[in-house]
Formats: C-alpha cells, sequence, structure tokens
C-alpha cells in the first residue's frame, strides 16, 4: 500500500494563509457590494418617483377671473413640480407618480374636438381654433380627488357655457357627453386593453355644463396643460371629484338622456354619476370627511361641495345626495 | 451543514437597502407630491414582498436539495413583519393622524383595513414564537402548526392590497400568484415527496 507522504506537497506550494484569507474576504466584499446595489438599483427602479415631464409654453395674454363668478382661495397653491408629477390618467400608468415622463411624447398637434350631438350648428373644431372662442383666464380652483387627496390648481381656460353656446343646443338637450383621447400607439393601458373600458367617458348635466364655474382648461400657472394634466384640453369641475374632469377631449356631444360614465361603468356601487364632493357621504372602502392636502403635513377637514357651496347648491335642490352620489 | 453566517449577513443587508433608502428620500424630501401615501405604500409592498419571499425558502430548499437554506427563513419573515409594523405606524400616525378612534373606526367600517389589520395581528404570535427558545418550548410539532398561520396573514395582505386598488389589480393578484404557487407547492410536496424534491447530497456529516 503506498502512502503518501506529506512532503510530497512542498511547502512553497502551500497558499499562504494570509493570501487565502484576504481572497475570501475580497470575494465576500465583492458579494456584498453586488447584491447591495442590486436591491438598491432594484428599489430606485420600482420605489423612486421621477422628476421628468414634458414641459408647458408660456400663454399670452391670460387675464384674472373675475371675483365675482370666481370665489377667492386663501390657501397656498400647490407647487406646480406636484400638480405635474401626481396624476391620474390611467391610459398612461395606474402609478400617479409614472404619469409624467410615460407622457412626456404625448402628440397635441394636430387635434380637433369634434362637438355633436342635439345641437343646431354641430361642427369640428381645430384645438387652435377652439381656444380662441373666449378670452383665456386664471382660475385658482380648489381639486379634490375621490381618493381622498385635494390640491389648489391655478388653471388657464374659458367656461364650457361659450363653447355650448357656439354650438347652440337644442331644447331637448338635457346632457353633455365628453369622450378622451384613446390611443393605443401613445397609450400603454390603450395598447394592452387593461384596467378600464376604453375610450374614458364623463358626462354632466346640461345646467352643470352651463354652470360659470364649469371650465374647459388649456393651461396651468400661466403655460400650456402638460400631458399628464390633460393636454391640450381638459374639463375641469371644481365642486366634483377629480375623475369629473376628463382629460384631452376630443369629442363633446350634448344628448336628452344620461349618458354612461366610465368609472360608473366599472363600479357603479362606488361611484356614481354625479360625484359631487360630499364629506358625508363615505366611498364604501374609505372616509371621504378629511383629505391630504398635497404639500402640507397632517389631514384637513373635506367641504361640501368642496367649499362651492353658495355656487352651486342650487343645482341640486330636492336631489338626495345620498342616493345620487 | 453548511456555514451561513455569511450569507445571512448578506441578506441582513439587503433587506435593510428599502428602509435605508426610504428613510433617505424622506430627510431629503424625495418621497414626492404625497409623502406619507408613498411611504404607506412602499412599506406595505415591502411587507407582503419579504413575507412571500420566507414562503419561498422552503419549496426552493427542497427543489435544490440544499436543506441549509432554511437558516435564511426567520430573518426573511422577520423583515415582513418589520415593514408590516411600519405600514401600521406611518397609516397611524400620518393618515391617521395619530388618532386611535380614527383607526378603530376604520378597522370597524372599512373591510379592507380590517382584513390587513388581522393579517399583521396574526403575524405578532408568529414573531414572538420565532426565538430558539420559543421553538424548543412549543416543541417542534406545534410550532410548525402555528407558523403555518403564516400562509393566512400573508393572502390576507395579498386581499387587504386587492381590495385597496381602484381598478388595476395587477399587482396584488400577482402576490397572490406567488402565494398559491408556493402554498400549492406544500401541498403537493406533502403527498407526493418523491417527486418534488430532491435528496440533500450528504458529503459531510451533520454537525448538531
Amino acid at each position: 500500500m503506498l502512502i503518501k507522504r506529506s512532503e510530497e506537497i512542498k511547502a512553497s506550494e502551500i497558499t499562504d494563509k494570509g493570501v487565502y484569507t484576504s481572497r475570501r474576504l475580497f470575494l465576500r466584499g465583492a458579494a456584498l457590494a453586488a447584491t447591495t446595489l442590486g436591491t438598491g438599483w432594484l428599489y430606485r427602479h420600482f420605489a423612486t418617483p421621477s422628476q421628468e415631464s414634458a414641459a408647458g409654453e408660456k400663454i399670452a395674454d391670460v387675464q384674472t377671473a373675475s371675483g365675482a363668478t370666481v370665489p377667492a382661495i386663501n390657501d397656498a397653491k400647490t407647487a406646480y413640480e406636484d400638480i405635474t408629477h401626481y396624476n391620474n390618467y390611467y391610459e398612461f400608468s395606474t402609478d400617479k407618480q409614472a404619469v409624467a415622463p410615460r407622457a412626456k411624447n404625448f402628440i397635441t398637434r394636430p387635434w380637433t374636438v369634434e362637438v355633436g350631438g342635439l345641437v343646431h350648428k354641430p361642427k369640428t373644431f381645430d384645438i387652435d381654433e377652439l381656444i380662441k372662442l373666449a378670452p383665456l383666464e386664471e382660475r385658482v380652483y380648489r381639486h379634490r380627488c375621490v381618493e381622498a387627496w385635494s390640491m389648489v390648481i391655478p388653471w388657464v381656460g374659458f367656461p364650457l357655457a361659450s363653447l355650448l353656446n357656439e354650438v347652440q343646443p337644442m331644447s331637448q338637450a338635457k346632457y353633455v357627453a365628453f369622450q378622451t383621447l384613446a390611443d393605443p400607439n401613445q397609450m400603454p393601458n390603450v395598447r394592452s386593453g387593461n384596467v378600464l373600458d376604453w375610450p374614458y367617458v364623463e358626462g354632466l348635466r346640461l345646467d352643470e355644463a352651463l354652470h360659470p364655474l364649469t371650465l374647459l382648461a388649456t393651461g396651468l400657472y400661466g403655460e400650456t396643460l402638460p400631458p399628464q394634466n390633460g393636454a391640450p384640453l381638459r374639463l375641469v369641475v371644481p365642486w366634483k371629484y377629480g375623475f369629473k374632469g376628463a382629460k384631452s377631449i376630443v369629442k363633446i356631444r350634448l344628448l336628452d338622456n344620461e349618458p354612461p360614465t366610465t368609472w360608473n361603468l366599472a363600479n357603479p356601487r362606488e361611484y356614481g354619476f354625479y360625484s359631487n364632493v360630499n364629506p358625508s357621504v363615505d366611498h364604501p372602502r374609505w372616509s371621504q370627511k378629511t383629505e391630504q392636502r398635497i404639500g402640507e403635513f397632517g389631514r384637513r377637514d373635506t367641504l361640501m361641495f368642496n367649499g362651492y357651496s353658495e355656487q352651486v347648491a342650487g343645482l341640486y335642490s330636492g336631489l338626495d345626495l345620498r342616493k345620487y352620489f | 451543514m453548511k456555514d451561513t453566517r455569511f450569507i445571512r449577513f448578506v441578506i441582513f443587508v439587503n433587506a435593510s437597502v428599502p428602509l435605508l433608502l426610504l428613510l433617505h428620500d424622506t430627510y431629503y424630501h424625495r418621497l414626492g407630491a404625497n409623502p406619507s401615501e408613498f411611504a404607506i405604500r412602499t412599506t406595505g409592498t415591502l411587507a407582503l414582498l419579504f413575507l412571500i419571499i420566507s414562503l419561498a425558502v422552503t419549496p426552493l430548499r427542497k427543489v435544490l436539495g440544499q436543506p441549509w437554506m432554511i437558516k435564511f427563513r426567520r430573518m426573511l419573515g422577520l423583515f415582513g413583519f418589520f415593514y408590516a409594523g411600519l405600514h401600521l405606524l406611518i397609516y397611524t400616525l400620518l393618515d391617521r393622524s395619530a388618532s386611535l378612534r380614527a383607526v378603530i373606526e376604520d378597522v370597524t367600517k372599512r373591510p379592507f383595513i380590517t382584513v390587513g389589520m388581522a393579517s399583521f395581528l396574526l403575524l405578532v404570535p408568529l414573531a414572538i414564537t420565532s426565538t430558539q427558545k420559543m421553538i424548543k418550548r412549543l416543541g417542534g410539532k406545534r410550532w410548525n402548526r402555528l407558523h403555518r398561520l403564516v400562509y393566512v396573514a400573508a393572502a390576507g395582505g395579498a386581499l387587504h392590497y386587492y381590495m385597496l386598488v381602484k381598478a388595476d389589480t395587477r399587482e396584488p393578484l400577482l402576490f397572490a400568484a406567488a402565494l398559491a404557487v408556493f402554498l400549492l407547492y406544500r401541498v403537493a410536496n406533502k403527498y407526493l415527496p418523491k417527486y418534488t424534491e430532491r435528496k440533500p447530497a450528504r458529503t459531510q456529516p451533520r454537525r448538531a
């Protein structure tokens, strides 16, 4: 039997203990660093609010809205950065912070808006012609999302009534329906057919649509709307939850009956046709009593009709707001 | 048995990375427009993620025939519990303005909060009994049976998330699917161990 003797491995060939441990230490350090960087990258990828956005352009000749129609708000305006990086625009993304970067190459020219239905003078407007129908005003409105957060936004636009008067609604017209763009080439969730039934549709009663506070907005903070806020043209109804404000509108129709609305179709128990801001009618899944004003610490109480009771409560006299939420 | 101390250290550091980045972003005001909502969402997602990773350990170690991987399970589960606790703490302090009454009202009135709170409470006894001493005290069999509750808690967490979203259910469904796969594996493994696991290679005698 051959027994190998240890002398057969020369002492010079044995790896020095110091080299062995330092090599091991180096490998371990590298493994630790690589995995940590990887985890950090993953976190950044999934959980970092983006700063990217398409830029707006300055709008010339913006007038200040008259105090008679638009009540003054003493609260501070929400920062431009926040208004443009916290958006519900589900065609692009259901992550509010991811809409701005995903929408940054959105094409808003050429753009037409077809206005028809029960009107005497139906017309397809070019967007640049449409925004000249009435003088553009700056209007600072409270904005209350159904998700219980809110902002104060200096919109630029003109009353929807100016457009409706242009096409002359017939006497049978009782409602106004809005349809927004659904472009699979530009909108990831339209392309994949996910989340909601596209196109997004909204609606108002005609008297709500003609109310002087109801705005067609083309800009904010004196600049054209960035895509994530609904460029080139969106609806703003300050006493209703934000989702009533259809974005990137392509079609407006006047009707004699109540039009379907997207969120109501998706979940009729949770989202009504009216969707007026109302602290005493909770969303089935969360309270509407308080709201998180973006940019503030802590929460504030939600106001009836979002603080516009004096102007709009008359529209709903005799209507059971619990039933018609 | 393989020396897992270093790997456990790596896992600990990696599992702490999200917390450190979240604290860093909070300090530098980089949580976006709605910081409290962002922190609540992020910690909630992390809680669910770590619970589900901890439930992946057993299937993984059996499929690969690497029994030493069991050593990572407790820490991963405890990180899940930690992030869930942070999630509940931030929600209580910031979303409910530190009002216990407002939290109780939410728990009793809002089913998705009821489910979330119940899932968290289920995790508490599991975290308490996670020490070596408690395993001994309860005895392996009873301990195992008790800790099966983690499947209920994780499923509750995924349901809580599912009930919260307005329309986009893809992410909660992904968590639920992962959970279902691991649970199905455990069932299959119980009845068909021959086909569902690889025998560990016995190169060294086991040390006690």
